[in-house]
């Protein structure tokens, strides 16, 4: 799907620096920036084209909503109300009346227009700055009409790059374990979904148990565990084919796979003899290398970005901590020396921090370090909740929730959650089913 | 006849009742723990006559403890006289810790199993080993007595 998409960006006018809105995201936004998303505009020729194919009423005012609920879910910027708006989508677009949108406290405003071309479908937008009276940008996207959520996507990215400097998130998707079932016999299935829940897909039947689903940076790959013929193996699969295949030929159980940010290695655990340890495998000349060699339990591995580094936990000092060592595993530094477990840990895409899970006096954590184990900073507390994973760009974390059962041991539930590297902008990530295990892609088109 | 009856009647009551007390002690979990090592019998099940088929661990723990040994010496004799069968531990843990760590740790457990029962003449070829680290649990509570019940190696015949 990926590789079918093409993607014409027409750049109009280059991204200039006249802009005078700027998004500060490097602290709690307790003060979103407001701002309007016009319906895009669509003539009704191609209104009725769309309607055919893609059975939606309005894609332009479709893919505005889709821009919307991303800004918003950002936490970063307050999309206003539409029924405030006092021009129509096709004027706007042209040459906005800044005063109206003034009028209604705007200080952003996207407006866009929305066309059948040779079976295609073109979309352009425009970000208007209100306060300084001029437009910040204008971009143009043609596509197959399938891909129109995505557009909603980029148009996103391109607006949250716009106004705080940084790179989006929005066109990207979540793998995840699908769970149902009662406690003591879920059913769990591999599931992908776009970032903002939609286009659901289950990868795997729910026949055997399968966990820890990550993306390749790079492509379209993802290591998991499954549990196939009651043999807990890492395996491969790419999610455009369909093809899996286990990793390395492990007299054991394999687990807790991560690729290398260059994606030609899997670092994972093995387990044997009641000892787990660290290891690669290079995918293509499948050269295994042993990484530690500690009778403890070393496991949870994460590559630093530049691939220089691996962070791990490890309960060598006899209780679950969080080490880092060099990539060929000389040099091992314990770096969490607080009080209670660490595990986890995943390091952050810009390479600057560590995300982990901590457990401490019954409740767990997820918090971020500095690499040296320096300014650790807890960002929410709950009954049970582990497993971070990074947005592409940094900002935000994704993790998963289970409940406390009651005295009956009923009522259990687990479910996807995000919050800010700042603990704000704590939400659900909504699911057709129970969740657990999220990865969040990298930016899919770029 | 009637009185029969009523007779039969306040006994099935008198039984009910023995019943619900029972029920209402487990709950209360009294002596089904040893610091938070399960003690109690609610999960076990027996590989034969008087051979139970799970040891407990305390959390974060794979050491044996003495009633573990005992098991597992049960379960070594069973197994020297069926010398044909073969078994899989399969080793657990509570809810309390993170999957991947957890995976690794009911690896640690059934080992610890294994070891013992091939120190009592077990044969290695005999045994395999197999974690599901917390995503088997007997037990869906979220409180103490439920994760002892849950911090387990079970011995499962394979044939």
């Amino acid at each position: 799907m990926i590789r079918k998409l093409i993607l014409l960006f027409l750049v109009f006018f280059p991204s200039n620096t006249y802009g005078l809105i700027k998004v500060d995201i490097t602290r709690g936004n307790l003060d979103p920036l407001p701002l309007a998303v016009s319906p895009l505009a669509i003539d009704i020729e191609s209104k009725n084209k769309f309607k055919k194919i893609l059975n939606k009423q309005d894609i332009g005012s479709e893919i505005s909503i889709i821009v919307e609920r991303n800004l918003k879910t950002s936490g970063l910027f307050n999309p206003l109300n539409k029924e405030a708006f006092l021009q129509k989508p096709d004027i706007a677009n042209l040459k906005p009346r800044f005063e109206d949108w003034k009028l209604i406290k705007a200080q952003a405003l996207i407006t866009g227009k929305v066309n059948f071309v040779d079976e295609k479908l073109r979309v352009e937008f425009r970000l208007w700055d209100i306060l300084a009276g001029r437009e910040m940008m204008a971009l143009a996207f043609t596509t197959v009409p399938t891909n129109w959520r995505r557009v909603g996507h980029i148009i996103s990215d391109k607006v949250y790059e716009r106004l705080t400097g940084e790179k989006g998130y929005f066109d990207t998707r979540i793998i995840y374990v699908a769970e149902e079932g009662p406690k003591t016999q879920r059913v769990k299935k591999l599931a992908i979904m776009d970032q903002d829940g939609f286009n659901n897909k289950f990868l795997t039947l729910g026949n055997e148990l399968v966990l820890t689903p990550r993306f390749n940076k790079t492509s379209q790959l993802v290591t998991y565990l499954s549990y196939f013929r009651n043999l807990p193996r890492v395996y491969l699969l790419d999610i455009e084919t369909g093809t899996q295949e286990v990793v390395g030929d492990f007299p054991g159980m394999t687990f807790a796979p991560r690729f290398s940010p260059d994606g030609k290695k899997i670092i994972m655990s093995f387990a044997k003899d009641g000892n787990s340890d660290i290891y690669t495998m290079d995918l293509e000349s499948r050269v295994v290398d042993r990484i530690t060699n500690h009778p403890s339990i070393d496991t949870s591995p994460s590559y630093s970005p530049d691939g220089k580094f691996i962070s791990f936990n490890s309960d060598r000092s006899g209780y679950q901590q969080i080490y880092v060592m060099d990539s060929n595993g000389k040099n091992v530094k314990r770096i969490s020396f607080g009080k209670g477990l660490y595990g986890t840990p995943v390091w952050s895409p810009r390479g600057d921090l560590i995300a982990f899970t901590k457990l401490h006096k019954g409740k767990f954590y997820i918090g971020v370090m500095r690499t040296d184990g320096s300014g650790e900073r807890l960002l929410t507390e709950n009954f049970y909740q582990e497993a971070p994973s990074w947005s592409p760009n940094g900002r935000v974390l994704i993790f998963y929730r289970e409940t406390k059962t009651n005295d009956e041991g009923k009522g259990f539930s687990a479910k996807l959650w995000s919050i800010d590297l700042t603990g704000y902008n704590e939400r659900e990530v909504k699911t057709p089913t129970d969740a657990s295990d999220p990865s969040w892609s990298s930016l899919l088109s770029n | 006849m009637k009185f029969n009856k009523i007779l039969k009647n306040a006994l099935l009551i008198i039984v009910a009742c023995l019943a619900l007390s029972a029920c209402a002690t487990k709950k209360a979990g009294t002596g089904q723990m040893q610091g938070d090592v399960y003690t109690g019998k609610d999960t076990v099940e027996y590989l034969a006559s008087g051979v139970p088929d799970r040891v407990f661990f305390a959390t974060n723990e794979s050491v044996l403890t003495t009633a573990s040994r005992e098991t597992l010496r049960k379960q070594a004799a069973w197994l020297r006289k069926n010398s044909k069968i073969n078994i899989v531990l399969e080793g657990h843990a509570d809810e309390r810790g993170t999957r991947e760590y957890n995976l690794a740790l009911g690896e640690r457990r059934a080992n610890a199993a294994k070891d013992y029962l091939m120190t009592y003449g077990v044969s290695s070829d005999r045994i395999s080993v197999l974690s599901y680290g917390k995503e088997r649990p007997v037990d869906s509570g979220s409180n103490p007595l439920s994760w002892s019940k849950n911090r387990r190696s079970v011995t499962v015949k394979a044939n």
